[in-house]
């Protein structure tokens, strides 16, 4: 019972993204790290295991369901994408939108219990107080935690963040991947990140994925793939790795000359 | 302040929807009174109770008063009513699918094309409407209106359902249209040109009941199918991403509501010529009041863009007595201060 992908080709145009994509199946109740330099398709590849896009070749497939033929709604319950791009421009107070990712787009009105699972939504990522202030009023920090709460009372199976933490300060960075790490285990969900700070990844990742223009170029335990030469050369830096007394990995990046 | 504190998110969720539904009814009767004042006013000046007997049991008032609100006036204020829900409305969804609170009705270039087809009928006497009469000029607005909107259709076939497909196609329409209208207007004469003129103002002189009924039955076909949709428009108000990860199917989603827009402005454009202003503007006093939540945006929307109207053909009537202005020129006159009025006095932030 896990997430797929196999052979993987997807392009935009002639601009060649994945040329035959694998990756090992990620396992519930897992956090991964997706890593890797700019612009090499962690957004697009998020994109087609949410099914926004289909892939040439190859399939995402859950449970052994191939994802591209779900239906919309289907596919929506199980699989929620946070996208990177977190701001909105919409005139809608907090609870309302956390509520609209509640009850998905299902007229009528809502129930008590959905009512009540917003609420607890908002206390854990302690913005209760903000849910009848507009999401344009918001700072870009708070706008991300709200997308957060989107995210978490969806319930889905897979959690896919695209770069959730890139707007928070440093303690709310911890309290936010904590608190995904957490939810991964008690829900026995598959929890996918993209993350640019690999020492704040490696803290809460139980496994690394690194893509670069060739594809998975490393893939297992963070330590193992962060000691791997491929990552260093992945993003043209040399990589050195230091723990601390707490057991810790600190990740020191220099231009690679 | 200690009671606000204890009050869970839930229960302030509630009652900001019960202030909201407040809000909408409010906004209803205030209209049902824009409509009385406006039968009121006129060559001959009646009070609101004896417009609401002679509407409500005609029998009783004399008859020169009931002919006078039932055929003269009450089309005029009905045909203004519906005119501006549906401009408004349409704007409200104009705005939703193209993310854009500085789009209307008009802004993929039906007015222009609408525009086109009236003066093709007013000065070449080129008519699709086989029987001629009244509906000649109107049917062939009506019918190049629609066209624009078929055009966008296929270049979406070609370029995919995207934001910059559509205000890209409509900007090449527009100009196309209004080169094309220009082309007609060179070679008229005075007569028609005059006529193509104030066609082009907009008029509710040419109110009828048939057209009311064409309007209502619109009105009646369309809301139902547009709010059984209202939780997917809120959801795309987010962002394209946000929509699609819950599941909503985003182009089909912008198609149809291209398709409720085109069908809602074709018609108004045809029966009452351009009247711009209002579908840009009601959306933004419904935004200002109740947000973007469609189940309270798309009701106050039109009856935002209903009153404005009713409030124009009121004014239209009473500037000059004798005299009755085209809409489209009180409407803008009116409504722009007011409305700078209500930016003005409203601060809180709901702009994009």
């Amino acid at each position: 019972m896990s997430l797929a992908i196999k052979g993987l080709r997807f392009a935009y145009g002639t601009n060649v993204v994945f040329d035959r994509l694998d990756a090992a199946p990620f396992n519930r109740g897992e956090m991964t790290a997706l890593v890797g330099p700019n612009g090499v398709g962690k957004s697009s590849l998020f994109r087609m295991i949410a099914g926004h896009l289909k892939p040439l070749e190859g399939a995402v497939s859950l449970d052994g369901v191939n994802i591209s033929t779900l239906p919309d709604r289907q596919r929506a319950e199980r699989v929620f994408l946070l996208s990177q791009h977190t701001a909105m421009r919409a005139a809608l107070a907090v609870f309302d939108v956390v509520l609209l990712a509640k009850r998905g787009w299902q007229g009528g009105k809502a129930s008590d219990s959905d009512v009540r699972q917003v609420e607890e939504t908002l206390d854990l990522l302690g913005i209760e107080h903000l849910s009848d202030r507009l999401i344009t009023e918001l700072s870009g920090g708070q706008q991300q935690l709200v997308a957060l709460c989107q995210a978490l009372v969806r319930d889905p199976q897979v959690l896919l963040l695209d770069e959730p933490t890139s707007a928070l300060d440093l303690r709310r960075q911890l309290e936010v991947l904590s608190l995904v790490q957490k939810i991964t285990i008690e829900r026995k969900i598959i929890t996918i990140a993209a993350l640019h700070d690999l020492s704040l990844a490696c803290r809460f990742a139980d496994r690394f994925m690194l893509i670069s223009r060739d594809g998975v170029v490393a893939d297992g335990h963070p330590e193992q793939v962060l000691r791997n030469d491929m990552t260093g050369r992945a993003y043209g830096v040399r990589i050195e790795i230091e723990r601390n007394a707490k057991g810790n990995l600190f990740v020191h990046a220099e231009l690679a000359s | 302040m200690d009671q606000t504190v204890t009050v869970r998110a839930g229960d302030r969720y509630r009652q900001r929807m019960m202030r909201k539904t407040l809000f909408v009814t409010g906004a209803f009767v205030l209209l049902a009174v824009a409509i009385c004042v406006d039968v009121g006013v006129g060559p001959g000046f009646f009070t609101p109770i004896e417009v609401l007997t002679a509407l409500f049991s005609p029998g009783s008032v004399e008859p020169k008063l009931a002919i006078i609100v039932w055929d003269v006036r009450l089309p005029v204020a009905v045909m203004a009513v519906l005119i501006g829900a549906m401009l408004g409305v349409a704007g409200a969804q104009m705005q939703t699918i193209l993310h854009n609170p500085l789009a209307d009705p008009f802004t993929l270039g039906v007015s222009s094309a609408a525009s086109f087809g009236a003066a093709l009928a007013i000065a070449l006497g080129i008519g699709l409407w086989p029987a001629g009469g009244t509906f000649f000029i109107a049917f062939n607005a009506f019918v190049f209106a629609l066209g624009t909107s078929l055009v966008l259709f296929m270049f979406t076939r070609m370029r995919g359902v995207t934001v910059e497909t559509f205000v890209l196609v409509g900007i090449a329409l527009f100009f196309t249209f209004n080169a094309l209208l220009a082309f007609i207007q060179y070679q008229s004469s005075e007569a028609q040109l005059q006529q193509i003129i104030f066609w082009m103002m907009g008029s509710l002189a040419r109110a009828s009941w048939t057209k009311i009924a064409i309007c209502a039955s619109l009105l009646l076909l369309l809301v139902p199918l547009c709010w059984a949709r209202n939780s997917m428009m809120t959801a795309l108000a987010m962002g394209d991403d946000r929509a699609a990860s819950l599941g909503v199917p985003v182009q089909r989603l912008r198609l149809e509501m291209l398709a409720s827009i085109s069908l809602l402005a074709a018609t108004a454009t045809a029966f009452v010529g351009t009247i711009g202003f209002v579908g840009l503007v009601g959306p933004h006093i419904a935004r200002m009041f109740v947000g973007e939540d469609q189940r309270y945006f798309i009701p106050v929307s039109a009856a935002a863009g209903a009153a404005i109207l009713s409030v124009a053909s009121t004014l239209s009537k009473a500037i000059t007595p004798g005299v009755i202005y085209p809409i489209g020129i009180i409407t803008a006159l009116v409504g722009v201060p007011f409305f700078l009025s209500l930016v003005l006095s409203i601060r809180r932030e709901t702009w994009r």
